[in-house]
């Protein structure tokens, strides 16, 4: 018993910077834009986070500076495909290349830099008790904020008007721009907010999961959370699910690696769990009418109010 | 409501255009494709904007910025193509058209309730709106439109994609509503509803208002003649050959088929069959398997055994598009821009794409142009296509000129079987009745030619047999001398025994 604490600490460690941009890209898509950007956004937030920690020493101000790099970087997503009507894919692809060389440029001076841990919780009586006082009550801020903000989406994509408003959006802009919707703000409200959340789980990397800068640290997780959304089919649920079993699995393979038990090369070990969460997302979604029903049709698609 | 008076100036769709609505009259108003209707009535709901000009409401000047605007006002609208958003529940459609509130809401769910009954308009607010047949779709329509306590409804070709009994039922509505003092811009180029339906109506060509009219005073042909700025003659049909004996072109035999989307219709046990010489008409409302039906004669999917599909005696299920059209089967489909042109491409290039088979317009690998360009050049000027030239991009063209180009590059092929869906659908009147022309005088000259449509009138013009397809069943056909646009009517909704072992759906 006293072992599990640190598996699921390590394990909603794990998931978290998932968790955070898989959320805000869910939201992105169902307004019926496609930013592939994710992963350059993270690695955007994760440097700007990093510095402003070491430089000014406070954990609070340093996520909040990584969410509004990656809203910074997603604005310039929106200039271009909201305002100038650019391609959704090439400039999401663009983005991303764009946020990794930025990030390793700003970073520069400071990879090596020591930086402590976020503060974790400690609720005195509550945290001490054995296993779930940890799990519960001894996580820093930014975990408590990604599970909130989950619950938070899913509250507003399906019980909100302004969520009902967002999901039409996606569904048939055409027809939101004929009831008298303004498309275009909606979308860019949502492409800036996908921005702040993919900010944040690069934050939560380098000020938490790993509190240092290394180039390219998200390690594809970008791609991951992106991945994750789909294979979910869009629904909230099934993207925490994702997450978490995505964070479960990277931590099973490791232990299964440094246990040394099993004589398979590391590679296939490190490539387990991004085939076991598709292929388990893809099982429980494989409903062609509840993929309809779901996944917003105009994505990716460029829409123009008077075309 | 007095004087709604419109000007513009400027706006090649709509040029100095003035109309007058009264409190409690249904005006039509009139005219062909690109005569500036569905821009006029968009810039009086305020999706688009005038170039300059006025509109007056109850006597004042008033500016609609945006569709919310026109609703304060009292202006709602019934899109032609519906505006409904289909993965939502009718109640989220109907709140997302107010300005408040969620499809959860209680009081709305009631008021959507109450609406529905008083008006006969039958509609359950928790279904999701894919799910709702096309009529069922429109009522959603009414019904939020309504919702708004509108003054003014305007409704934009309500009635093509109604069953006749559907329309009747509208039409009871629409008087319902005109009772009550609202007023009604209705908006259609079938003449025999205007006539039976309207007031007063104005008639629009080239964008300009160029009469008004007491419909009932006129007759469908001579409010046609304004229409088209000409006097109109329906279209010419050959006398039937007798067919009765004749060995079958093509044969379908218990046919089933899965929809290709999850939301299609799958077919079921399909029976047909086509003889040289007739025209075979195949009714119904839209949604109901026309298109996996489409598919499968054209050879765009294949059926699961050969011998489901039998042409000229050979069994042709298992065989593709290209290898039907060798043989002489031409598809014409609904969509024409991307399904039956490539809307980008020049008439010769869409020209060669389909006959670059039966027309041996490539030699070893290499396309030859100069035929292609001649071939093009014969169908524009047989079918009188008004174009720029062979070279114009098809989306250049207007809808009811590319659907000539179209049916005369297949016609024109020399088909054994012609295959043609919704052929005059959003047509104006002069093109359908030449393109109807030139798909009888197919038929006559020896070929068959199946026409799927879900205007009976087009199919009992011009049809020899007419069948009904409801959920994936097709009822056996009849021949339209001996049967009435009632009774197909009814076969629509779903009134009929299929041919052999019913599997309710």
């Amino acid at each position: 018993m006293e072992s599990l604490a640190p598996i699921v600490l390590s394990v909603i460690a794990a998931a978290t910077p998932l968790l955070f941009a898989a959320m805000g890209e869910l939201v992105v898509e169902k307004s019926g834009v496609l930013n592939l950007g994710v992963e350059g956004m993270m690695l955007g937030g994760a440097v700007v986070a990093f510095i402003v920690g070491v430089e000014t020493g406070n954990g609070m101000l340093a996520a909040a500076a990584g969410a509004a790099m990656g809203m910074a970087l997603a604005f310039l997503f929106a200039i271009m495909v909201l305002g100038l009507l650019a391609n959704q894919v090439a400039t999401g692809l663009a983005l991303t290349l764009f946020g990794i060389g930025l990030s390793a440029l700003l970073g520069r001076g400071y990879v090596g830099t020591p930086l402590p841990a976020l503060p974790k919780l400690y609720v005195p009586g509550l945290t001490d008790i054995p296993v779930l006082g940890p799990i519960f009550f001894g996580q820093d801020g930014l975990v408590y904020l990604s599970i909130v903000l989950s619950g938070a989406v899913a509250w507003f994509l399906y019980r909100s008007r302004a969520g009902l408003i967002l999901r039409s959006v996606g569904e048939n802009p055409s027809a939101a721009h004929a009831i008298g919707y303004p498309v275009i703000r909606i979308r860019l409200l949502a492409v800036l907010f996908g921005g702040a959340m993919a900010g944040l789980g690069g934050a939560f990397l380098s000020l938490s999961y790993t509190p240092m800068w290394a180039e390219a640290m998200t390690a594809g997780r970008g791609w991951i959370a992106l991945a994750l959304v789909v294979f979910a089919t869009w629904q909230p649920g099934k993207v925490l699910l994702g997450a978490y079993l995505f964070g479960g699995l990277t931590l099973a393979q490791l232990h299964l690696q440094s246990m040394g038990i099993i004589h398979i090369p590391s590679q296939f070990l490190n490539m387990t769990p991004y085939l076991a969460t598709i292929v388990v997302l893809v099982v429980i979604s494989r409903d062609a009418a509840r993929i309809r029903l779901n996944a917003p049709a105009s994505i990716g698609k460029v829409f123009h109010p008077d075309g | 409501m007095r004087d709604v008076t419109k000007r513009f100036p400027g706006c090649v769709a709509n040029d100095h255009v003035s109309l007058d609505l009264e409190r409690g009259e249904i005006h039509a108003l009139l005219g062909e494709n690109g005569a500036g209707k569905s821009t006029l009535v968009k810039i009086l709901y305020g999706v688009q904007h005038a170039d300059s000009g006025r509109i007056l409401w109850e006597g004042e000047e008033v500016e609609i910025a945006n569709p919310a605007a026109a609703r304060t006002l009292g202006i709602g609208m019934v899109f032609q193509h519906f505006s409904l958003f289909e993965t939502l529940s009718v109640a989220d459609n109907v709140a997302l058209a107010l300005s408040r509130g969620t499809g959860r809401d209680p009081a709305l769910v009631a008021e959507i309730k109450r609406l529905s009954n008083e008006y006969g308009l039958a509609l359950d607010p928790d279904r999701i709106v894919y799910e709702l047949s096309v009529g069922e779709r429109q009522r959603v329509e009414i019904v939020r439109c309504l919702m708004q306590d509108p003054k003014l409804i305007i409704m934009d070709e309500p009635t093509s994609v109604l069953t006749p009994a559907e329309v009747d039922k509208l039409f009871d509505v629409l008087r319902r509503l005109k009772a009550d003092g609202r007023t009604v811009l209705y908006i259609s180029h079938k003449l025999q509803e205007i006539r039976d339906l309207c007031d007063r109506a104005t008639i629009l060509r080239g964008g300009k208002v160029v009469d008004s009219c007491d419909p009932s005073q006129e007759t469908p042909n001579s409010l046609a003649a304004m229409m088209i700025g000409r006097s109109f003659d329906g279209p010419k049909i050959g006398k039937p050959v007798h067919t009765e004996d004749g060995d079958a072109l093509l044969t379908v035999e218990g046919l089933s088929m899965e929809a290709a989307s999850p939301f299609g219709t799958s077919l079921k046990n399909i029976c047909l069959s086509v003889r040289p010489g007739e025209v075979l008409g195949i009714a119904g409302v839209a949604g109901n398997g026309q298109n996996t039906l489409l598919a499968a004669l054209s050879g765009e999917r294949i059926a699961q055994r050969d011998d489901w599909v039998r042409f000229e005696g050979k069994s042709i299920g298992r065989v593709g598009a290209r290898g039907r059209r060798d043989m002489g089967i031409v598809f014409v489909p609904e969509e024409r821009l991307g399904h039956g042109a490539v809307p980008d491409l020049a008439l010769e290039e869409n020209a060669l794409l389909s006959g670059w088979g039966r027309w041996k317009l490539v030699r070893r690998g290499l396309i030859s142009f100069s035929k292609t360009r001649e071939k093009a050049e014969q169908v524009i000027s047989a079918f009188g296509v008004v174009s720029a030239g062979s070279g114009a991009a098809a989306r250049s063209l207007s809808g009811g000129n590319l659907q000539k180009f179209i049916i005369g590059r297949e016609i024109m092929q020399d088909p054994k079987l012609l295959i043609a869906a919704q052929p005059t659908w959003g047509v104006d009147a002069g093109s359908a009745a030449a393109i109807q022309t030139a798909l009888v005088d197919l038929a006559r000259s020896g070929a068959g030619v199946i026409v799927v449509s879900q205007d009976l009138d087009e199919l009992f013009t011009i049809s020899d047999r007419v069948a009904v397809i409801f959920d994936g069943h097709l009822s056996e056909s009849r021949p339209t001398h001996a049967t009435s646009a009632e009774d197909v009517g009814l076969l629509m909704g779903g009134l009929f025994e299929t041919p052999t072992e019913a599997t309710p759906a």
